[in-house]
């Protein structure tokens, strides 16, 4: 069924129908991926593709995205979606959709023969039998010119060699894009492209050279970009449309587990991180500006009542007092959690002036104060930086332990808490079997105000194996789950 | 109603025309908000041509260009309609001695002549073609934005005084966002969303080129792919596309014609504003350096 509607599709000139119909799947699976698009949006994307052309790929794409994605968060999981409902259509992309079988030997090279000629001019020429010596010359060549359609040949020659992909696993394609690129050596290239630019231009500065390299890494990313979707394509021709879609659904930034985010989804969290931060404390500022009046003020109430005869025609009010907590936050940068400690300190300092103090304490073993790393910087990263790295956190083994690292805090810090302290925990609590010395806490919450405990790991894993959360929360006023960039924010906001 | 534009290549080739170099996204939904009759809300990092597109849209169909500028406290007296009240005043007690009756005097104190119109009804009334800017609409309140919604989704305006003011024309609307916070999903649904981020480096030459006529084409190339390098450093505040432009100005002005580690370092601060990023910029050129030899 998938195939037909797909095939619809792929004729440029086909009837409306299936494209609408394709177009519905599309954005069913776009609201499944976390997309919110509504009903109104719905038929704008639908009103919307019958102005533009089918043909105009991008364009099409784009009227999409204008309909339909309204954050631009959201773009990435967008273009994947895209990529994986519209990938077939222009000639150079099709697969024989009749073929139900794929034969992915070293030498299938000319499968766009059986195409019924909508697989020609693929601009892959030579590819028929060439040695894997020659591929990397081709290779090579392409990433030197910055050929684009010779980098897609190469793409799509080298999955086809490489990947060793299976009819029917139910993968994503990752492992496919790891065997293809480790077979292809690209660092090697690179370095080869590097020296021998050297060797043409020997008088090159140091600075053009960087120049130079940047260039040839946006190249190969481009080359890996291209292998990846050539893999996508091979993938949705295989499996189908919905199956693919399910497997490549990642979670949207703000829903990123942070305990299990790949490199670049902590990349993307990082960049998220910013503009998060800062929309936070403007709405906090425009909140405290035009937040509610004060408990009345029965004094001066009756006072003015005086000028009407006694009848209390004008309560007044008393201006609120902004209650501004100190704030400690006491985190575990031990490796499993670094990631989640970073962001909310980041998120923490990026709203100080909601507070009158924010003092924060790391630990592994040991722990150490690192509120002077945050003094007058105004690049909270490179604070934070500084902490993960210049923090004298270890003690013995470097493995986490609650118990020792609260018992240093309430030996040096503990006089320090008082009833306007807030204290952040940050941790999840797993103790490698030491001693939990949970007595501290309890201490600590009867001296402060209120004591938070934020755990990023899901509940159902709370206090399994060494993670001892249950006895520490006894004392604590509130624990909460935090595990992605939404949850965090809603706790800083309840926080101020 | 009439379509102001052909087809997309059309709308990428006309805005080329007016040195606007729109890429396939851009070009794309200016098209078919036309075609749609949808506000459009340009969002995206500062300096990257969000206000420029809309002012080019109107130069390009020939439209007159109305703007709104939102700031915090702005309200319907600025953005909609007033009375002049001064004025009304001034007739009254001219009037005074008259022996008209008060029904004459208040007909003739509201009217057209004693209305000071602000941009949203002027460009409701206008009758001309108008391009509608609404900039900055992250800055006023969501009570505000509700009064903008209001008024762009049936284009009509009442009154009190005069009765509905209906529009003659749709125009082509713009509202900009530089994202400080998140606008209400009324808004963000009744729009085409288009994000303008940095362009790519083929076409930031190409924007160098046109806009910096006497540069030279290496030059031009050479600018391009620092501004490339330096953007990818975890910077505050990435040079925007408008800083590309005042660097290739300095630098022809300086009369360089190749850009080295040295004049990259002593022109960086005008690609970037802040003291962290400068020196994280000035390091990186270094290191470089140290590295190639």
């Amino acid at each position: 069924m998938t195939d037909t509607a797909v095939a619809g599709a792929a004729a440029p000139d086909g009837e409306p129908s299936p494209l609408l119909e394709l177009l519905a799947g599309f954005i069913i699976e776009l609201r499944e991926a976390g997309l919110p698009v509504s009903l109104t949006e719905n038929l704008d994307a639908m009103e919307a593709v019958q102005h533009i052309p089918i043909e105009d790929r991008s364009t099409f794409k784009y009227a999409l995205a204008a309909t339909l994605v309204k954050n631009h968060g959201h773009w990435k999981a967008f273009e994947t979606v895209f990529e994986v409902y519209f990938s077939m259509r222009g000639s150079q992309y099709s697969i024989d959709p009749e073929s139900s079988e794929f034969d992915f030997d070293f030498d299938d090279d000319d499968q766009q023969g059986q195409g019924q000629g909508q697989g020609q001019g693929q601009g892959q020429g030579g590819g028929q039998g060439m040695s894997p010596e020659e591929l990397a010359e081709m290779l090579y060549k392409a990433l030197q010119s910055g050929d684009r359609s010779m980098m897609q040949a190469i793409a799509r020659q080298a999955v086809r060699r490489f990947a060793g992909m299976e009819p029917g696993r139910p993968v994503g394609g990752t492992y496919y894009l790891y065997r293809t690129l480790r077979n292809l050596d690209l660092d090697g290239v690179m370095e080869r492209l590097n020296s021998e630019s050297k060797l043409e231009n020997p008088e090159q500065s140091s600075f053009d050279e960087r120049l130079q390299n940047d260039e040839y890494k946006a190249r190969v990313s481009e080359l890996k970009k291209e292998i990846e979707a050539e893999i996508r394509r091979m993938l949705v021709a295989d499996r189908g449309v919905e199956a693919m879609a399910k497997t490549l659904r990642k979670p949207l930034p703000e829903d990123v587990d942070f305990m299990h985010a790949t490199r670049e989804e902590m990349a993307s969290l990082r960049k998220a991180i910013y503009p998060l931060t800062r929309k936070l404390a403007a709405r906090l500022a425009r909140k405290r500006k035009f937040g509610r009046r004060g408990p009345l003020d029965f004094r001066r109430t009756v006072r003015t009542s005086l000028s009407y005869g006694g009848v209390p025609a004008d309560p007044k009010f008393r201006h609120p007092k902004p209650h501004k907590p100190e704030i400690y936050v006491i985190a575990d940068i031990s490796g499993s959690v670094a990631a989640f400690a970073r962001f909310t300190l980041h998120l923490v300092y990026a709203i100080s002036n909601q507070f009158t103090k924010v003092r924060s304490f790391v630990f592994i073993d040991g722990l150490d104060e690192v509120t002077s790393y945050f003094d007058n910087v105004d690049d909270i990263t490179e604070a934070i930086h500084r902490v993960n790295t210049e923090a004298d956190v270890v003690w013995v083994d470097g493995h986490s332990d609650y118990g020792h690292a609260f018992t240093v805090f309430w030996e040096k810090f503990g006089k320090d808490v008082g009833p306007k302290s807030t204290v952040l925990i940050l941790g999840d609590a797993r103790n490698n079997y030491h001693a939990s010395q949970s007595w501290i806490i309890k201490e600590i919450q009867d001296k402060a105000r209120q004591v938070h405990w934020l755990n990023p790991e899901p509940r159902s894993y709370w206090d399994t194996g060494d993670s001892i959360v249950g006895e520490y929360v006894e004392y604590c006023d509130a624990v909460h789950e935090v595990r992605n960039l939404r949850q965090l924010e809603n706790f800083v906001e309840k926080l101020v | 109603m009439a379509e102001r534009f052909t087809d997309v290549p059309t709308v990428r080739q006309q805005l080329r025309e007016v040195d606007y170099l729109a890429d396939d996204g851009i070009s794309g939904v200016v098209f078919l908000a036309d075609r749609l009759g949808k506000p459009i809300l340009v969002e995206g990092p500062a300096g990257t041509g969000k206000t420029q597109l809309a002012k080019s849209v109107a130069e390009m169909s020939g439209s007159r260009l109305i703007r709104l500028q939102c700031y915090e406290g702005l309200d319907e007296a600025k953005a909609l309609y007033e009375w002049n009240y001064k004025k009304q005043l001034l007739r009254i007690q001219a009037e005074r001695n008259a022996d008209g009756s008060w029904e004459e005097l208040e007909d003739d104190i509201f009217s057209d002549e004693f209305l000071l119109t602000r941009p949203l009804l002027e460009a409701i009334q206008a009758d001309d073609p108008v391009v509608l800017l609404i900039d900055e609409v992250d800055r006023v309140e969501v009570e505000t934005e509700a009064l903008l919604l209001e008024i762009r989704s049936d284009f009509q305006v009442s009154i009190p005084e005069l009765g509905t003011i209906e529009a003659k024309q749709i125009p082509l609307v713009f509202l900009t966002s530089n994202n400080t916070r998140e606008l209400s999903e009324a808004l963000k649904r009744r729009c085409l969303y288009l994000h303008v981020d940095y362009p790519e480096m083929d076409r930031e030459k190409e924007i160098v080129l046109t806009k910096v006529p006497e540069i030279a084409e290496n030059l031009a190339d050479q600018i391009a792919r620092v501004v490339r390098s330096i953007r990818q450093l975890e910077l505050k505040k990435a040079p925007s596309v408008s800083e590309t432009i005042d660097w290739a100005r300095t630098l022809v002005l300086l009369g360089i014609d190749k850009i080295d580690a040295e004049t990259a370092t002593e022109t960086v601060n005008v690609l970037l504003k802040y003291q962290a990023d400068i020196a994280k910029a000035v390091k990186d050129f270094a290191s470089n350096d140290q590295l190639g030899s």
